[in-house]
């Protein structure tokens, strides 16, 4: 796992922490893209801290993750990911975790990622708002894109992103990279699992 | 005709059905989706003429803000 490089695409709730459990893991190599800053805001759920506020967030993670991991070779993108840049970003990824926030990028980004590397793993999210009945998220598999969420749209706007959930989702996303990138190495216990 | 429609088996009255009649009939009335056909991604300006035909894999990803 050392050797394997995994793409975060957005740098929030989603990304920040997928991106810490994949470095504790042992994920050798991440690169993750992201426009924004850290906002008081964030600290409800994304991993960063109140000292880091203003700070681009992928400097932020970057130094977050190397806390964890020094020897952890992480690139990052302080820019908007778009169909110009993506390439650029991902093209060498092993897999890629989509956590864009909004559903109008959530949307291109898969239509995109299909179209120009459709053999790099996309694993998205959709549907980490409010709380309560964990057993709600759920994931979608198909061929080489996987969906994480519960996939329901709130009757009220606005529902809030809470921190269980929101790191619920950003660890299903993380367990399906190691999934994808352990696949030809046997668990013990996955007859058990299947029963 | 019978498709497995996001994981689930799913009896319509008459087939094959375009994929536009499928969202119709089952209301989905999401602005934001990838819909995959067999594992393909269906290009939107596809709904109206892709067919879905008997034993078919239909995955309709609902997207939702939130990250």
């Amino acid at each position: 796992m050392a050797s394997k490089c995994v793409g975060i695409a957005g740098a929030g709730g989603l990304g920040s922490n997928a991106a810490a459990a994949l470095v504790r893991a042992g994920i050798g190599r991440l690169v993750v893209a992201d426009f924004d800053v850290v906002e008081d805001s964030n600290l409800d759920r994304q991993f960063y801290f109140p000292d880091q506020t203003g700070q681009p967030k992928v400097y932020a993670l970057k130094n977050n993750l190397l806390r964890i991991n020094p020897t952890a070779f992480v690139r990052v993108f302080h820019e908007k990911i778009t169909p110009d840049n993506a390439r650029s970003f991902f093209s060498s990824c092993h897999v890629v975790v989509e956590a864009f926030d909004n559903a109008e990028e959530k949307e291109w980004f898969a239509v995109w990622m299909d179209k120009h590397l459709p053999r790099i793993p996309i694993i998205m999210a959709s549907g980490i708002s409010g709380w309560g009945h964990p057993e709600q998220m759920r994931v979608q598999r198909t061929s080489n894109m996987y969906v994480c969420g519960h996939q329901v749209e709130p009757e009220k706007k606005e529902i809030p992103l809470l921190a269980p959930r929101v790191m619920q989702v950003a660890m299903m996303q993380a367990d399906l990279v190691l999934e994808i990138l352990l696949k030809d190495i046997p668990q013990t216990h996955d007859h058990n699992v299947k029963q | 005709m019978t498709i497995t429609l996001n994981n689930r088996k799913e009896t319509f009255d008459t087939g094959p059905l375009t994929i536009t009649d499928i969202l119709h009939i089952k209301s989905f009335r999401f602005k934001m989706l990838v819909i995959k056909l067999n594992g393909a991604l269906i290009a939107k300006e596809l709904y109206d003429s892709t067919l879905v035909k008997e034993g078919d894999t239909l995955d309709v990803i609902h997207l939702i803000s939130g990250g």
